[in-house]
């Protein structure tokens, strides 16, 4: 009976936080799509709903009632797993993200290591997908995400290391706390525009979107998918940007820390800051999408390995430096 | 104390359960898989007895790097011709002592870590070492890796180097006749190299030679 309880109270929890999330994930593809469109003199979706609001929902109605076209050559029972593996770990790793210093799912030790893991797990969906649709493209399309998704964790992992050395916990709260007198992007800037371009990177999203090039490879990894699966995969991607976004604003934006601690800025709950420089960063995405063509792959296997990663080390060295020095380092 | 066990007791079966499959499937890319699914559960069982940074890391390190490389590699095999092929060839079977041997050796190291944990546990007790309180298991690890043991750690590293740029000699070539952008190049050229006037007597034309 008390295990019975538990289990009911976490997953009312669970679903308070998973529907907002994928309700949101269905409004950022709109958000999407307008500032892309805005930035190319187009209106973009404005005809379902109130400023086009409902699109998403009526391309979600669209995509459950397609056949899901299963290939005979495919090995079924992986083609199958590979988006409901994006999905899920997608999801997943919002777990452990706090909306406020009590307001968090599961406040664990390791917040910090646990996002990592799981977004460093993403990479499978994606391989799974490509390799069991048993095609050509698709399977050009996971090598090459590999490979890009394996690079570009090496610096953010690399970055992440700058933001605990002044932190001094791997703890996400505590990690929020710690910029109550600066956030990390005034000190962290470099850092910073590096973790954007990775976690550009790291989701496949445009300049980098190397996996799914249109012009070259047809689709990628989901060309052989279609239906609710596709969707599923779509939705994942989507959940995984918002997640870098909202891993981003917990790095250098303060989390769910108020800009300013006065008054009326007081009042505004933390969520809702957080909610805010979650915007902030993915509106800065979409505009990214719309402005910069896409890099060719060499070019950017050039950027991860022999600008990134070189920079955001000297950046470690400087940093732990600098905190030696100063006599500045995190105690526990 | 119930949910413990049943979450150990599932976590270990399908550890066990999917490192038998790895050996036992056929298709190698599923084998790969199985042995992504075995790192997860195992990293479970490591967060389960209080270890969640070794678990962590695990699965940071074997399931996001190790594991992609492997199905990197086997992905690129043609598996369906190599199917099986491995056994039924003569030169194969002159691997199978030295596979035996080793398997041997790991087998009676195992007899010799689960004996002695059964027969004198004061030996594994001394070695215990108990958390302080609230000091979080990564702290600890941290302090005891880079102040008692810094140079066993440097030394690791040094040894992880010099591996690396081992791969990197081996596989490093010099390839001829390959056309290389050079960004440098690119930038530094102005209009005065790129773009030539030229004055041409109608019905002579001209010739340019480069």
């Amino acid at each position: 009976m008390e295990y019975l309880n538990i289990i009911f109270q976490e997953s009312y929890k669970i679903l308070f936080l998973l529907v907002p999330v994928l309700v949101s994930v269905a409004m950022i593809v709109w958000l999407d799509r307008r500032v892309w469109a805005f930035v190319q003199k187009r209106q973009g979706p404005n005809v379902v709903g109130p400023f086009g609001l409902l699109q998403s929902l009526a391309d979600a109605l669209k995509y459950i009632f397609k056949e899901i076209i299963i290939p005979a050559s495919s090995n079924k029972v992986i083609f199958i797993l590979a988006p409901i593996i994006t999905m899920t770990l997608a999801l997943i790793a919002w777990a452990v993200i706090p909306f406020g210093l009590e307001q968090v799912l599961a406040d664990i030790n390791v917040g910090i290591l646990y996002i990592f893991a799981v977004s460093s797990l993403g990479v499978y969906g994606i391989i799974m997908g490509g390799w069991a649709s048993n095609s050509k493209y698709p399977f050009l399309g996971a090598i090459r995400s590999a490979a890009q998704m394996v690079s570009y964790e090496v610096s953010i992992g690399i970055i992440i290391i700058n933001v605990l050395l002044c932190v001094g916990s791997l703890n996400l709260n505590d990690i929020v706390i710690a910029q109550k007198e600066m956030w990390f992007v005034i000190p962290l800037f470099p850092m910073f525009v590096i973790f954007f371009i990775s976690a550009l990177a790291e989701t496949n999203r445009p300049p980098f979107d190397l996996p799914e090039a249109e012009a070259e490879l047809v689709a990628g990894y989901q060309t052989e998918y279609s239906g609710m699966m596709y969707a599923m995969f779509w939705l994942g991607e989507y959940a995984n940007i918002l997640l870098m976004c909202a891993l981003g604003s917990i790095l250098f934006l303060g989390g769910w820390l108020s800009p300013i601690d006065l008054y009326p800025f007081n009042l505004i709950p933390g969520a809702l800051w957080l909610i805010f420089k979650i915007l902030f960063l993915f509106i800065l995405f979409a505009l990214v999408k719309a402005i910069v063509p896409r890099y060719r792959y060499d070019q950017l296997m050039r950027l991860g390995w022999k600008i990134f990663l070189p920079l955001s080390l000297t950046y470690v060295v400087l940093t732990a430096s600098y905190l030696f020095y100063f006599n500045l380092l995190p105690t526990i | 104390m119930l949910a413990h066990a049943i979450f150990f007791y599932v976590f270990s079966v399908i550890a066990v359960v999917s490192a038998i499959m790895v050996t036992v499937s056929k298709n190698t890319v599923h084998s790969v898989f199985f042995l992504i699914l075995d790192f997860i559960s195992i990293s479970c069982l490591f967060i389960m007895i209080g270890a969640e940074f070794l678990g962590m890391i695990m699965l940071i390190v074997y399931v996001g790097a190790v594991a992609v490389l492997f199905l990197f590699v086997v992905m690129m095999l043609n598996v369906a011709q190599q199917k099986n092929q491995w056994f039924v060839s003569k030169n194969s079977s002159r691997h199978i002592p030295i596979g035996l041997l080793i398997s041997v050796i790991i087998f009676f190291e195992l007899i010799i870590v689960i004996g002695g944990w059964k027969y004198k546990p004061d030996l594994f007790n001394s070695a215990k070492s108990s958390l302080e309180n609230g000091v979080s298991n990564t702290h600890s690890l941290g302090q005891v890796l880079y102040t008692d043991y810094i140079h066993v750690f440097q030394i690791s590293g040094m040894i992880l180097l010099i591996a690396m740029i081992g791969a990197i000699v081996l596989t490093f070539r010099q390839r001829e006749g390959v056309k290389k952008q050079s960004y440098l190049k690119q930038i530094s050229r102005e209009r005065t190299e790129g773009v030539e006037v030229l004055e041409v007597a109608s019905n002579k034309g001209v010739k340019i030679d480069d």
